[in-house]
């Protein structure tokens, strides 16, 4: 098993007739991924290498019964294709775009708890969802990564390709990995994506990549002191940080003395989860549990 | 994008907010003949985005011109915690018989506005969030259907705002919500709120965030913000479209992703250093985007040695190479550089620095080892300078 994607996965696209979209759509095709359509509205009826293009989301939904959305079109028009793809009865969207104003995710998040309580969004501001061996939706490089027992989920693309790659190094692989995106409203927390690994039969090990800002990490330790039984690692970046500067992401601001990372850090370690000073540190932890685990069996 | 009090008053006139009179200024004649104009007594404002600048002597009374010249020559030029004194707002001064707090913020953790009100205004709001809790009125609002009157009236009541003036500090807090909501704002705040001997419901300060992303539907407000006072380096990167952060340490860094960047911060301060930037490269970063880059880090001359850490996703190591390699042939770097390439088409990256054989670029396998490298060699710089001097 993983999370999220996998061989059901039917994925449709908006934005798959621009330059990055068709590239990472086309990418994620090769992977294995089952891409059953595009939407970009007037192209209806154009391909992209085969694959279909709508003008809505509700002709997509009705002509190819997509049960993923990726949406890749520009920040301006992201907000009312992620809804339209919930509309049109889309489970899971997941949201590639990068500077959506927080207004809009803030209207997007509200609007799918009332209307849409079924659709999940992943992002924005996201990598994407990337389940090894099984399918990859998003602009994860695949190729870092080995199929296995440990889950990911981060909020930085790169980082967690670090992390992941270390531990492919030292023979572990991943059952998938989540990017939850950098923004300060996203549709899914650390809490959601941990919940999904706690249930999954193959996740025997939780990876948590944090940073500084708002306070998602601090909810995740009450959540796993609560709620999971698995053994999880975390990482947060950002010890460095100074108050009031956004570093590159969207979400990733110390306000005053609010989302520091040794606040997020101690949070953790005080529910008993280890954290990892470096990237590496978290891969060798990880290992290190791993290790055990699988001497146990 | 955070605003200066002025320019946080002009968003609060838009949307019926009362203001002050008064006259943003530069010189102390302009300081002079807007208080003229304005009327004494007038009060005159440093215009700088940190707090306390009333104990720092930024704020000062007038009551006539005389005062108002001296004020304004004092405080002009005046470095409050490493902010320079540009501005100046001159406004007539307020009869004051209470204060408030009010504002209006996006509540991450909730997803939703949140509307803050208090009858302590005028002091450090966060010392009243731990001092007494009870008297800082909390209350989410329900994003898709906005704040309604009724709801305001409650805030106001509840906050214990004296009874005449419940209706007027309710507009003030509704038309905050509209500054916060059509401005895309992710804060908007008054400290302090004013009630004038009259009953009159004024902001006295005015404090805004607003959401870059969102620029680009209010061209109206792209030019504002501190940009006098703003780190050089840093204006430059925006206009190129680079993510950089100024910090004052002497290793320069440039990363791929926002969360690998502030992790090789990080990394680089474990082993002692102190990181001089954040630069983040971003995804798919070509040849021409790196050599800009490279560019933007050496201008700041603090920088003793500069750590490239790439993981490649998007991002292809041979581009970045190349791009190292055009860098150093148009700028030709006196400082040494690290340089860790992993990820797509690392081979290709690692084999064309070899091959370039630049001088004084040293590779590294890890990011932990190129940390340490960096760290040296910054230290290593500052020692030979030592010695030279």
């Amino acid at each position: 098993m993983s999370v999220l994607v996998d061989e059901r996965t039917r994925l449709c696209v908006a934005g798959m007739t621009g330059k990055e979209g068709s590239f990472h759509t086309l990418n994620n095709r090769r992977y294995g991924t089952n891409v059953v359509g595009g939407v970009t509205p007037g192209k209806g009826g154009q391909d992209v290498e085969g694959i279909p293009v709508f003008d809505s989301w509700e002709q997509a939904a009705s002509e190819a019964q997509p049960n993923t959305a990726m949406i890749f079109v520009p920040p301006r028009f992201a907000a009312d294709s992620i809804l339209e793809a919930a509309a049109a009865g889309v489970d899971l969207v997941i949201a590639i775009t990068e500077g959506i104003p927080a207004h809009d995710e803030l209207r997007v998040y509200n609007t799918l708890k009332r209307d849409h309580p079924n659709t999940r969004l992943v992002g924005p501001n996201c990598p994407g969802i990337l389940s090894p061996g099984k399918a990859n939706v998003g602009i994860i490089p695949a190729s870092f990564f080995e199929e296995g027992n440990v889950g990911v989920v981060s909020r930085s693309g790169t980082l967690t390709y670090q992390i992941g790659n270390e531990i492919a190094q030292a023979g572990f692989g991943c059952s998938t990995i989540v990017g939850i995106g950098g923004d300060p409203v996203p549709g899914s927390s650390f809490v959601d994506i941990i919940e999904l690994f706690e249930a999954d039969e193959q996740t025997e090990l939780i990876v948590l990549s944090g940073e500084i800002g708002g306070s998602a990490e601090e909810e995740a330790a009450e959540y796993i002191a609560e709620q999971v039984s698995k053994p999880v690692v975390a990482y947060i970046a950002g010890f460095t940080a100074p108050a009031g500067k956004q570093m590159g992401h969207a979400g990733a601001i110390v306000s005053g003395s609010a989302g520091t990372a040794a606040a997020k850090a101690q949070a953790l370690e005080e529910k008993g989860v280890r954290v990892g000073r470096t990237p590496t540190e978290v891969a060798q932890i990880a290992v290190e549990i791993l290790g055990g685990v699988a001497a146990e069996r | 994008m955070d605003l200066l009090e002025h320019q946080g008053k002009q968003l609060f006139g838009r949307h019926g907010l009362k203001v002050s009179d008064g006259k943003a200024v530069t010189t102390v004649e302009e300081a002079v003949a807007a208080a003229n104009e304005v009327g004494y007594p007038v009060v005159v404002k440093a215009q700088v985005l940190i707090g306390g600048r009333g104990k720092a002597g930024g704020v000062k009374l007038a009551a006539n011109e005389g005062e108002a010249r001296e004020h304004a020559s004092n405080i002009l030029g005046m470095d409050i915690r490493g902010h320079t004194v540009r501005t100046l707002w001159i406004e007539h001064a307020s009869d004051i018989a209470t204060e408030y707090y009010a504002s209006v913020l996006l509540d991450r953790q909730a997803k939703q506005p949140m509307v803050m009100f208090s009858v302590e205004g005028g002091v450090e709001i966060e010392q009243v969030a731990q001092d007494s809790p009870e008297k800082l009125i909390r209350h989410h609002v329900d994003a898709l259907n906005g704040l309604s009157r009724e709801e305001a009236v409650q805030i106001a009541t509840d906050g214990g705002a004296d009874a005449d003036v419940i209706e007027g500090v309710a507009d003030a807090l509704l038309a905050l919500y509209e500054v916060w909501l059509s401005e895309d704002a992710t804060l908007a705040e008054i400290n302090p709120l004013i009630v004038t001997p009259d009953r009159d419901v004024k902001a006295l300060d005015a404090k805004v965030s607003l959401d870059n992303n969102a620029l680009y539907r209010h061209p109206e407000n792209q030019g504002l913000s501190d940009s006098e006072n703003e780190d050089p380096i840093e204006r430059r990167a925006k206009e190129q479209g680079v993510q950089y952060v100024a910090l004052d340490g002497d290793v320069g860094i440039l990363g791929n992703g926002a969360g690998l960047v502030m992790s090789t911060l990080d990394v680089v301060a474990q082993a002692g250093g102190s990181p001089a930037n954040f630069l983040d490269a971003g995804g798919g970063s070509d040849a021409a985007k790196i050599k800009q880059a490279v560019e933007l880090i050496l201008a700041n001359d603090k920088v003793k040695a500069v750590l490239f850490n790439i993981f490649g996703g998007i991002t292809r190591c041979d581009e970045v190479a190349k791009g190292l390699i055009a860098a150093f042939e148009e700028i030709k770097p006196s400082v040494p550089f690290v340089v860790r390439l992993d990820g797509t088409n690392d081979v290709e990256g690692r084999r064309l620095l070899e091959q370039a054989a630049l001088p004084n670029v040293h590779p590294a396998k890890t990011m932990n080892e190129a940390a340490e490298k960096v760290v040296a060699l910054a230290a290593g710089a500052q020692a030979s300078a030592g010695a030279a001097a």
